[in-house]
C-alpha cells in the first residue's frame, strides 16, 4: 500500500496541521508517514500545501508529485493542484471556496461545504477538520480511531469543537458522480 | 541521566518534524546548554529547548545575535557542559569566527545548522544544501571539523547524540547539516532503547590540579585529544584563540609550536577516519555507474538507483553520512569499478569537488545540481543515469 495525499489551501486554514493529523494517524495505524510542507514567509495568506506519504514500506521520496488524494479549500490551489492528482484519484473540495471546479479527467470529485459547517459549529477555523472528516469518510485508508485519536493528540484545546467538526465533515460529503 | 529524559519523553513512536528530533537527540546526549538566535528554518529546535532546558535544569538563553550564541555556548562548555546552538545560513555566516576559536580551544560544542537558500537571507523556508563547502572551511586558518548529514527524521536525532558523542571525543565543533525540508519534515521517529544508547564524555584531566597542563596530550583514547578540566573546578587552565603552548599561554611567533599544535588539531581527528567516517552503500557489487548523495538528496537518489535497477541499468549508490572530513581511501576503493559519478545535490556543486579529487580523471564525475528549493525528483536523477 501506498498512497500520497496532498492538502492545498492558504495560510491560516490549518493546512499544514491537518497533513500533520493524517500523517500522525496513519503511524497509530501502524503505517509509515511522511508529511511535509510548503509554504511562504507570511503569517497568514499566502499559498499552503502540504503533503503526506503513507506506505506499509520504508519511504525514499518523501513528496508527493500526483495524488492518490488532493483535498482543496482554496481556488487558487485548485487550479493548480486539483489535475495534479492521479487518474481515478480522489478530489475533496469545499465548493463554497471554489466556485469554478469544473475540471477534465478522469477523478472521484467529493463536496463538503466544510467552511460553512464549522461557523455553524460555532467557529471556521475548524473547517480543515470538518476536510479531514469527508478524508476519513470517503477514503478507506485511515481508521476512524486512529484519525481521532490523532486529533486529540494534535490539538489539546476545544477537543469537542474539533470532535463535532470531524463527525459532521464524515456525515455531510457528497461524492459528485461526474 | 538519558533514561529520565527517554521516559519523560514517553510514548515510543512519535511523529515529530527533523528540528524536534535534534532536540530530543541533544536531551539524550546530555545536553544541557542551548544559546541562539531564532531564525527560519531553526527557530523550532530553539523552541524546543526552551521548553525542555528549564525541565531538566538546564539552561536556555536567547542571546542577541549568533555571534553572541556561538560564544555562549563555548563559554558553558568551558565548564563542562554539553552545549549546543542552532542556525540557518546567515547566523551560521556570522558563527565562522566563533567556531575557529572552537577549533583552535579544543571546546566540543554541536552546531545545528538547517540549510535554507542562499546566499544573504535568500528563501528562508526553502530547502537547500549550500552551506556545505562553509562547514567544511567557513572559519579561516587550517582547521578540522566534522559535518554529519542525516536523511530522515530518525537519523537527526541518532545524529545528533552522535555528533555530541565526536564533539567530546575529540574536543572539535560538530556540524550536524539538516536542511529546511529536513527539519520541518514529519515522520515516525522511534526513541532509542535505553540499554542502546551510547553517550560518550570528555576524558577528565587525570592528574592533580598542580601538575594539570590544559594542552598536554598523550593520556587519553585518541591520544592526540588533550584531557580535560573544567572551569571551576579548581584546576588552572588558560583558553585563548592565538596559538599556544601546552600550559595554554600564547605562543605567538614559533613556527614550531604553531606547526605542532594546527597539524595535532587536525591530525586528532584524521588520525581516526576510520572511526569517525560513516556512509551506506546499495548495489555496489556490480555497479558502472554510482549516485554518491547526502542528506535530503540521498531519498529521491534511492528511488531513482531502486528504479533504474528495475530496468537493468548496473547502477549502485553511496549515501555519505559524515560528508567532512572525506575518506579519500575509502571513496576510492569503493568507487574503482565505476565508470561514471552521479553526484546530486542542492546547491550548484560542492560536494562534487572532493569526489572529483579523490577519482581525479579516470572516471567520469557529473555534477546534478538542484536550487530554488524543490528537492530533487526521482525522474530528475534517473534520466541522468539513464543519459549514461
Amino acid at each position: 500500500m501506498k498512497a500520497g495525499i496532498r492538502i492545498s489551501g492558504f495560510g491560516g486554514q490549518g493546512i499544514i496541521l491537518s497533513g500533520v493529523i493524517v500523517g500522525k494517524a496513519a503511524v497509530f495505524d501502524g503505517f509509515n508517514a511522511v508529511q511535509t510542507q510548503s509554504y511562504g514567509p507570511e503569517a497568514r495568506g499566502g499559498s499552503t500545501r502540504s503533503e503526506v506519504v503513507i506506505s506499509d514500506e520504508e519511504i525514499d521520496y518523501p513528496k508527493v508529485e500526483s495524488a492518490s488524494i488532493s483535498i482543496i479549500m482554496s481556488q487558487e490551489a485548485f487550479f493548480k493542484y486539483a489535475s495534479r492528482t492521479k487518474r481515478e484519484g480522489i478530489i475533496i473540495y469545499d465548493p463554497e471556496l471554489i466556485p469554478d471546479n469544473k475540471i477534465e479527467g478522469d477523478f472521484k470529485l467529493a463536496e463538503i461545504n466544510a467552511t460553512r459547517i464549522a461557523s455553524e459549529l460555532g467557529t471556521k477555523i475548524v473547517a480543515n477538520i470538518v476536510m479531514l472528516g469527508a478524508f476519513n469518510e470517503i477514503c478507506n485508508l485511515i481508521s476512524k480511531d486512529a484519525m481521532t485519536e490523532s486529533i486529540k493528540d494534535s490539538i489539546p484545546k476545544m477537543l469537542d469543537l474539533n470532535l463535532n467538526a470531524f463527525e459532521a465533515g464524515k456525515k455531510n460529503v457528497k461524492i459528485i458522480n461526474k | 541521566m538519558t533514561n529520565d529524559v527517554i521516559r519523560l519523553l514517553g510514548r515510543k513512536d512519535l511523529f515529530i518534524q527533523g528540528d524536534d528530533a535534534a532536540v530530543y537527540g541533544a536531551l539524550i546526549a546530555d545536553c544541557r546548554f542551548f544559546a541562539g538566535y531564532p531564525i527560519t528554518p531553526a527557530t523550532e529546535v530553539a523552541e524546543g529547548m526552551a521548553l525542555w532546558m528549564p525541565k531538566l535544569g538546564g539552561v536556555y538563553v536567547q542571546m542577541e545575535d549568533e555571534i553572541a550564541s556561538i560564544a555562549a555556548v563555548i563559554g558553558a562548555s568551558c565548564t563542562g557542559v554539553k552545549s549546543m546552538t542552532a542556525t540557518s545560513g546567515p547566523g551560521f555566516s556570522l558563527m565562522q569566527e566563533c567556531i575557529g576559536y572552537a577549533c583552535m580551544a579544543e571546546i566540543p560544542c554541536v552546531i545545528v545548522n538547517v540549510q535554507r537558500g542562499g546566499p544573504s537571507t535568500g528563501q528562508p523556508t526553502e530547502a537547500a544544501q549550500g552551506d556545505v563547502m562553509q562547514a567544511m572551511w567557513g572559519t579561516h586558518g587550517d582547521h578540522q571539523i566534522i559535518a554529519l548529514a542525516p536523511k530522515s527524521v530518525q537519523e537527526t536525532l541518532d545524529l545528533t547524540i552522535e555528533a555530541f558523542n565526536l564533539s567530546e571525543d575529540y574536543r572539535v565543533p560538530v556540524i550536524l547539516l539538516l536542511d529546511a525540508e529536513i527539519g520541518h519534515m514529519r515522520e515516525k521517529v522511534v526513541l532509542p532503547e535505553v540499554v542502546n544508547v551510547k553517550v560518550d564524555e570528555r576524558v577528565p584531566a587525570t592528574i592533580g590540579p598542580d601538575k594539570y597542563r590544559p594542552y598536554r596530550t598523550g593520556f587519553t583514547r585518541t591520544s592526540k585529544v588533550p584531557e580535560f578540566a573544567p572551569f571551576g573546578s579548581g584546576y588552572r587552565t588558560y583558553v585563548t584563540g592565538l596559538t599556544h603552548d601546552k600550559r595554554g599561554f600564547p605562543v605567538t611567533t614559533s613556527a614550531d609550536v604553531h606547526e605542532e599544535l594546527v597539524r595535532r588539531l587536525i591530525e586528532k581527528v584524521q588520525d581516526d577516519m576510520d572511526v569517525i567516517w560513516y556512509h551506506e552503500d546499495l548495489f555496489l557489487d556490480d555497479a558502472e555507474i554510482i549516485v554518491i548523495s547526502y542528506g535530503t538528496t540521498s531519498r529521491p537518489a534511492v528511488s531513482a538507483v531502486k528504479m533504474a535497477r528495475k530496468s537493468g541499468i548496473k547502477v549502485g549508490h553511496i549515501r555519505l553520512i559524515t560528508i567532512w572530513p572525506f575518506h579519500y581511501e575509502k571513496m576510492k576503493e569503493l568507487l574503482k569499478n565505476a565508470h561514471t559519478i552521479i553526484v546530486p545535490e542542492m546547491n550548484l556543486g560542492q560536494m562534487v569537488h572532493p569526489i572529483r579529487e579523490t577519482v581525479g580523471k579516470d572516471i567520469k564525475v557529473i555534477s546534478a545540481p538542484k536550487i530554488g528549493g524543490a528537492i530533487h525528483t526521482p525522474y530528475e536523477i534517473l534520466k541522468c543515469i539513464e543519459e549514461e
